[in-house]
């Protein structure tokens, strides 16, 4: 039982963690940074990739889910499909019907 | 527990397989020590989808009203300071990596160096609500908080205002000017439930480091620190987006 146990839970190395740290960092810095650039509509999207992208880090090695279950895995998609298919289905609601009339 | 279960029922003990070694801390429905911590993991994460769930309709009215009343919220973010909300995203993403490196000790076993990693993160938390009180107490002193004496002067003439005449805000017609007041009850929903949630975390943080000291988390069982882990690092995600949506986007 015990082998079992050592050989499903993996431990990630610090280097990782320290790695990571700094991607955030610098990806805290491009953030700012951009944002007093003038790209118009762009200006959101790129903020929100990086979000996402930091994000996206985050949930993989600092929550451990790169090395985690497929149950875990598909749990955690499955959660985001259904946030963004409610946020996809209240935005066509309000494009559809009330925008530009409030 | 389950043991006196049965024995309640009148099944004979004798019946029961036999009670082999395994730690202390795994229970007796489980079949395995990964069993229990997987079970323990993945109902972790359902609990942070529903917190993903409510945060995500506080992120999606904001989307929605950031889109009716773009001037306002435009005008209302210029009052957010973003060395401030940066030096706050710096606290919180080092928190996050103490708090990392805090699980590595309890998996490893190091006793001395998971109580630090708790401290520290004990700390960072600290200060990220710190600063975020300098911030409300800002709101509160320009009369920003909504239904609360709530003062329309720095969008109707913005030329009287620090940060609106250093962003270069034009006059908002009246209409317009109100509707700052939904920014900033937006503004307060989603960093004041954020903060209530950093403040739950901090509470758990200080009784772990009390538990952490007399050993508990170092002894192979490190599920509690482990989901703890999950927890704050996922009130870490919800700050790396409100950062950019309340403080960046409407800064050129």
């Amino acid at each position: 039982m015990s082998e079992q146990h050592e050989q499903a839970h993996h431990i990630v190395s610090p280097m990782v963690y320290v790695f990571i740290l700094i991607a955030l960092l610098v990806g805290t810095a491009t953030t700012v940074w951009v944002s007093y650039v003038d790209l118009g509509v762009w200006n959101p999207i790129i903020a929100l990739a990086i979000a996402c992208t930091k994000a996206t880090l985050v949930v993989l090695f600092f929550m451990h889910v790169k090395y985690s279950t497929k149950l875990t895995k598909l749990t955690i998609c499955a959660g985001i499909f259904m946030f963004l298919a409610l946020v996809g289905m209240t935005l066509s609601d309000y494009i559809s019907r009330a925008w530009g009339s409030w | 527990m389950a043991d006196s279960t049965v024995v309640a029922q009148g099944a004979p003990e004798t019946a029961q397989p036999v009670h082999g070694e395994h730690p202390a801390y795994l229970r007796h429905h489980f079949e395995s020590v990964e069993q229990q911590a997987d079970a323990a993991g993945f109902a972790m994460w359902l609990f942070l989808l529903t917190e993903v769930m409510f945060f995500g309709g506080l992120f999606t009215a904001y989307l929605i009203y950031r889109n009716w009343y773009y001037p306002a919220f435009v005008a209302g973010s210029h009052q957010l300071s973003i060395p401030l909300g940066g030096l706050n995203t710096l606290l919180l993403i080092t928190s996050s990596f103490t708090m990392a490196m805090g699980v590595w000790c309890a998996e490893t076993r190091r006793k001395s160096g998971l109580v630090l990693c708790l401290v520290l993160t004990f700390i960072l938390g600290l200060g990220f609500l710190g600063i975020k009180t300098i911030e409300y107490s800002e709101k509160i002193e320009k009369h920003h908080v909504p239904s609360w004496h709530y003062s329309l002067q720095s969008f109707l003439d913005p030329a009287s205002d620090k940060e609106a005449s250093a962003a270069g805000d034009k006059p908002l017609p009246l209409d317009m000017a109100r509707h700052t007041e939904v920014y900033f009850s937006l503004y307060f929903a989603m960093t004041g439930m954020h903060a209530l949630h950093m403040i739950i975390g901090i509470g758990i943080l200080g009784f772990m480091i009390l538990r952490a000291r007399a050993g508990a988390y170092t002894s192979g069982h490190v599920t509690f620190v482990e989901n703890f882990g999950l927890y704050w690092h996922f009130v870490d995600i919800v700050w790396i987006f409100l950062f950019p949506l309340l403080y960046l986007i409407s800064r050129h």
